[in-house]
């Protein structure tokens, strides 16, 4: 199999990026594939944190980057599966101490070795958000059925067009049936409505999430869970497979959708 | 020094303007990123902005090129030129087209006489938000203009798709000036001088057409018959 790059990004904060990519990491790990994933958001770094690495930090990305220690140094390997990879960003720097042409670099130094390079982009459009999508071969939009998070998911969408980078997918984050059903939240229709792209994932909302998070241990490699199951239906349509979308009401929104997809 | 005569940079109020000389586009871009390397000291957190002239530079020209001043410290900000390729693929990027609000120059421009310009420009696809288009003459878009993106145009604006951003038709004072979109939801909207926020939308949509009539903005339903 040919390494990939995945780069997960929003725009907006708080949606849901970084938990999204220790689900995918973990879900893909899982299947024995070989996963590294790059936390982007350098100054404001999570993603040791709910992976639940933070204290195996040594290396950072800036030493790669700035040649103090070798890329297998700072890959830090996950507690339970032996095949995923973190690469924490350092905490002390900023977003300017690492170029796009870096990343690049470190990417694909790293397909050499690995199936996957997942990218935690930070939120915003500045250097931090180009750095992460400089390498990406594909890349995944997270949002929120809220008209804020969809207005930035639109502002990053129209971006990756005018540099010319692959189509993205959207992943739907926190989404919750009886509140589209009373007409209090944006349903997958609406938000599709603006956006048009290809949805790849629906992901329920949960408190297992935050719970999982504050444990540092991905939910999706927990067999139950409504949340790890919709980021293990996306681990899997990313290595192609056909997974139907999980029924949160949403069974019917689906069908229609797939319709409108297909009309385009 | 060889490169003097290919690139020339002077100070402006908003930074440093690079201005080209005759030569082809990867003659020039070297030549200012030698400059570059030369004197990194000087260039280091300056605002930058590009005078191209004539030339037509792709989005991909001015991709590469923002991306190698970032890496310096450098903020390319503007990009100035005669070209409308070059000016949208600026536009496309969030640069700056130009360089200073309109001078007095620009006010002896015909106002309101009609579009002097009868020409429009083809727009073939969905403007999402942060998107701007400025154009002299007609813009026709083939696709949707979503919230947060915005068409100011000296003549008329038809969207084929759904209109929820920011329309400014007839911005020179042109009263003749209209919009029409197949549904009319915008954020805010503008003919002339007159400023228009759309009511609710009750119902389904239906293609509309809004001009000035007696002085106020009116939208009506578009119908075959």
């Amino acid at each position: 199999m040919t390494s990939k790059v995945i780069t997960v990004t929003s725009g907006k904060g708080g949606v849901g990026k970084t938990t999204t990519v220790a689900n995918l990491a973990a879900a893909l790990a899982a299947d024995g594939k070989k996963v590294v994933c790059i936390d982007g958001d350098i100054g404001l770094r999570n993603l040791d944190v709910i992976m639940g690495l933070e204290n195996r930090i040594v290396y950072d990305v800036v030493d790669i980057v700035e040649g103090r220690c070798r890329t297998r140094q700072a890959m830090i390997r996950d507690k339970r599966l032996p095949d995923l990879f973190l690469i924490p960003a350092a905490q002390t720097r900023d977003k300017n101490a690492v170029s796009p042409s870096d990343m690049v670099r470190l990417c694909n130094e790293l397909r050499e070795e690995a199936d996957w390079i997942l990218i935690d982009s930070p939120a915003g459009i500045e250097r931090g958000f180009r750095n992460s999508i400089a390498p990406a071969d594909e890349i995944l939009i997270v949002t929120n059925p809220e008209m804020s998070a969809v207005r930035d998911a639109d502002r990053v969408i129209g971006l990756l067009e005018a540099e010319e980078k692959p189509a993205p997918s959207l992943i739907i984050n926190r989404m919750n049936p009886d509140m589209v059903k009373r007409g209090d939240m944006l349903s997958v229709e609406d938000v599709y409505d603006l956006l048009r792209i290809n949805v790849i994932g629906i992901v329920p909302e949960d408190e297992n999430v935050i719970i999982a998070s504050n444990r540092g241990t991905p939910l999706a490699l927990d067999g139950k869970g409504r949340a790890g199951q919709a980021f293990r239906n996306i681990a899997h349509r990313l290595n192609g497979e056909e997974v139907p979308f999980m029924d949160l009401e949403a069974r019917s929104i689906w069908e229609r959708l797939t319709k409108l997809t297909r009309g385009r | 020094m060889s490169d003097t005569s290919l690139i020339q940079i002077k100070g402006i109020r908003d930074g440093l303007l690079v201005s080209l000389g005759e030569a082809s586009w990867p003659e020039l871009r070297s030549a200012l990123q030698e400059r570059i390397e030369q004197q990194p000291v000087f260039f280091q957190g300056a605002n930058l902005s590009l005078d191209v002239g004539s030339r037509v530079l792709e989005v991909s020209d001015l991709i590469s090129l923002r991306d190698f001043l970032s890496e310096r410290g450098i903020r390319l900000w503007a990009v100035v030129g005669s070209s409308s390729v070059t000016e949208n693929a600026a536009q496309l990027l969030g640069l700056a087209t130009r360089l200073f609000k309109p001078t007095p120059q620009v006010e002896t421009l015909p106002v309101a006489k009609g579009i002097e310009d009868e020409t429009a420009l083809w727009v073939n696809k969905t403007l999402r938000s942060g998107t701007r288009i400025e154009f002299a003459g007609h813009v026709i878009v083939f696709g949707d203009v979503n919230p947060g993106a915005e068409i100011v145009a000296g003549g008329s604006v038809i969207i084929w798709g759904r209109l929820r951003g920011f329309v400014h038709a007839g911005a020179q004072g042109n009263k003749e000036a209209m919009v029409c979109a197949l549904d009319l939801s915008p954020t805010q909207l503008r003919l002339a001088d007159e400023i228009a926020l759309a009511p609710k939308r009750q119902g389904k949509s239906q293609p509309e057409v809004v001009r000035i009539i007696n002085g106020q903005i009116q939208a009506e339903t578009w119908n075959f018959d």
